[in-house]
């Protein structure tokens, strides 16, 4: 494909300063006038894309979970579902689904819930099954329902393996998302892959990288925030 | 809610499980008084664990009955039925994710005492237990001791004043002079509260210490004898009971009784020995001082009588 055959550059004549003309690694002047235009909208896109990719993910993956739980033999058939959806490579897995859903916001959400399943999967269903035998049986003992135990037992216990689960997901979905600009033009993939096709131009990819990973630290970050207030008994 | 002790009665409770020849309780028939401490004791594989847990349903009774004042078990709805037993088992089994406060509240929040009076008897009961109302109620069971755990397990146990109490084995993984202590304490408890107590233990000394009846059970989850400590030290009903309290027997039956309650001579000189000491202990001062009689003194310390080695012995 075109956009990753990186050619020699081409200093560009047609506008802006003489770091730009050159591609060079980190122009302040292009920065600023493309804030506004390019970086900013690039980055909210990807924060959305990324927010309802790892939402509905976690809502599918806590459904499955529930039942894989409940129903100890749907375990073992949606954990290899989620694993072979998984190892689907992501440039393979846009491309596949474009016949079907056309180049468009959906496609690269199917894809990206995809990848969120595996991990949420698994570590919701960990986290529900990792709750001391014994605490299981004093509840038992103590006559709490099936339905007390789990909604006051088994699911708070659960939480600090399922915001791992979502500090994972959320991570590699952002990193997964810059993808989604082979199918729409959205995302902090769009700058990486208009600045591989004009000239490589360095700043470019290198803004938009960074602040890529400056999203994903950030969503890290904030999960840890959230498990901390969530589970005060974790730190005891 | 009753308040007061709940009468259970066991009429010939038989439990099988699929696959195994022999039953694991086999037609265990005993009557435990309300407000006595009923201890069940025995070598492992011997049942005591599963009559326990047939009481509040955690295993299913196959055949014959278990009645509690009265009501067969079976006639209640069994939520119901758990929440108006306290159980407290050796590993507390407390919920990590809830303070103390809140797991001893576990039970009146779920039959919906309202907040201020769940508030009250949390305190009441860390108090109870011997445990800081206003410290330790806030703590997460992580940061307890085993000791501190089993107390705040005791505690929930006991939150909504249930009339029966099944404890199984709540001091075994305990060390030794905690164990001791918790048990001093269980008992002023129940002196106090008066609860009917099933206890399960396999330490036959901590049944002595504990029970005002002691069942023993036997491989195959026959019972071997049903009688107060006393009875048993004294006349054990065969030769598995009589090895099973261990060839020391008559030395722990002396300790089942204290200096006061013998008929004590004129005071006269000699070793002394406080009326509330056990025969064991008060015999262990006769071999300490080389002794043939104590003078017995009461609180205060005065000379209120005498014991001979004889009258320890007799």
């Amino acid at each position: 494909m075109s956009i990753l055959a990186a050619g020699p550059v081409i200093p560009n004549f047609g506008s802006g300063s003489k770091c730009e003309q050159t591609g060079g690694w980190w122009c302040t002047d292009w920065l600023r006038a493309h804030w506004g235009d390019t970086l900013q909208p690039a980055l909210v896109q990807h924060i959305e894309l990324s927010l309802i990719a790892v939402g509905i993910g976690f809502a599918i993956a806590l459904a499955l979970a529930l039942l894989g739980f409940r129903f100890a033999v749907l375990d073992a058939p949606f954990g290899a579902f989620a694993d072979f959806l998984y190892t689907i490579p992501s440039l393979a897995l846009f491309q596949l689904l474009v016949p079907i859903t056309g180049l468009t916001v959906t496609t690269v959400e199917v894809a990206l819930v995809g990848y969120t399943l595996l991990i949420l999967y698994r570590n919701t269903v960990a986290g529900l099954r990792s709750v001391p035998a014994e605490a299981l049986e004093a509840a038992r003992g103590m006559g709490l329902t099936r339905t007390q135990t789990f909604l006051r037992v088994e699911l708070p216990l659960a939480v600090p393996a399922i915001v791992a689960g979502l500090r994972l997901a959320a991570v590699s979905t952002i990193s997964i998302a810059t993808v989604a600009a082979l199918v729409i033009p959205e995302g902090l993939g769009r700058p990486i892959f208009v600045a591989l096709e004009q000239d490589l131009f360095k700043t470019e990819i290198l803004a938009a990288g960074g602040l890529a990973i400056a999203l994903a630290l950030v969503a890290d970050a904030l999960l840890v925030v959230a498990q901390r207030a969530l589970t005060p008994w974790s730190r005891a | 809610m009753p308040t007061s002790a709940a009468e259970v009665v066991f009429d010939h409770a038989t439990k099988r499980y699929p696959g195994r020849p022999e039953p694991a309780l086999d037609e265990l028939s005993i009557t435990v008084p309300a407000g006595e401490i009923c201890v069940l004791v025995g070598p492992s594989g011997s049942g005591k664990t599963t009559a326990l847990k047939l009481v509040n349903r955690l295993i299913y009774l196959d055949e014959g009955e278990i009645r509690i004042d009265g009501t067969k078990i079976y006639d209640l709805d069994v939520t119901e039925l758990r929440r108006s037993i306290g159980y407290v088992i050796q590993q507390v089994g407390l919920f990590p994710h809830m303070t103390v406060a809140a797991n001893i509240g576990t039970v009146p929040r779920l039959v919906g005492w309202p907040k201020a009076r769940i508030r009250e008897r949390t305190a009441e009961l860390l108090e109870l237990v011997g445990l800081d109302p206003a410290g330790d109620g806030s703590r997460y069971p992580a940061q307890l001791s085993g000791g501190q755990r089993q107390r705040v397990g005791l505690a929930r146990a006991l939150a909504a004043n249930p009339p029966l109490m099944l404890m199984d084995e709540p001091f075994g993984a305990i060390d030794p002079i905690v164990r001791a202590r918790l048990q001093d304490e269980f008992l002023r408890l129940q002196h106090e509260l008066r609860k009917t107590v099933l206890f399960v233990t396999h330490d036959i000394d901590e049944a002595i210490k504990l029970g005002d009846r002691i069942a023993i059970f036997r491989q195959g989850g026959t019972l071997a004898q049903y009688a107060t400590p006393e009875t048993i030290l004294r006349h054990p009903a065969d030769e598995f009971v009589a090895e099973f309290v261990g060839a020391d027997r008559a030395l722990k039956a002396l300790a089942l009784r204290t200096v006061g309650e013998l008929e004590l001579g004129p005071p006269r000189d000699g070793p002394r020995v406080s009326s509330d000491a056990t025969l064991r202990d008060a015999l262990a001062r006769v071999i300490d001082e080389h002794a043939e009689s104590l003078a017995v003194t009461d609180a205060s310390g005065t000379v209120i009588g005498s014991v001979t080695k004889d009258d320890l012995l007799r």
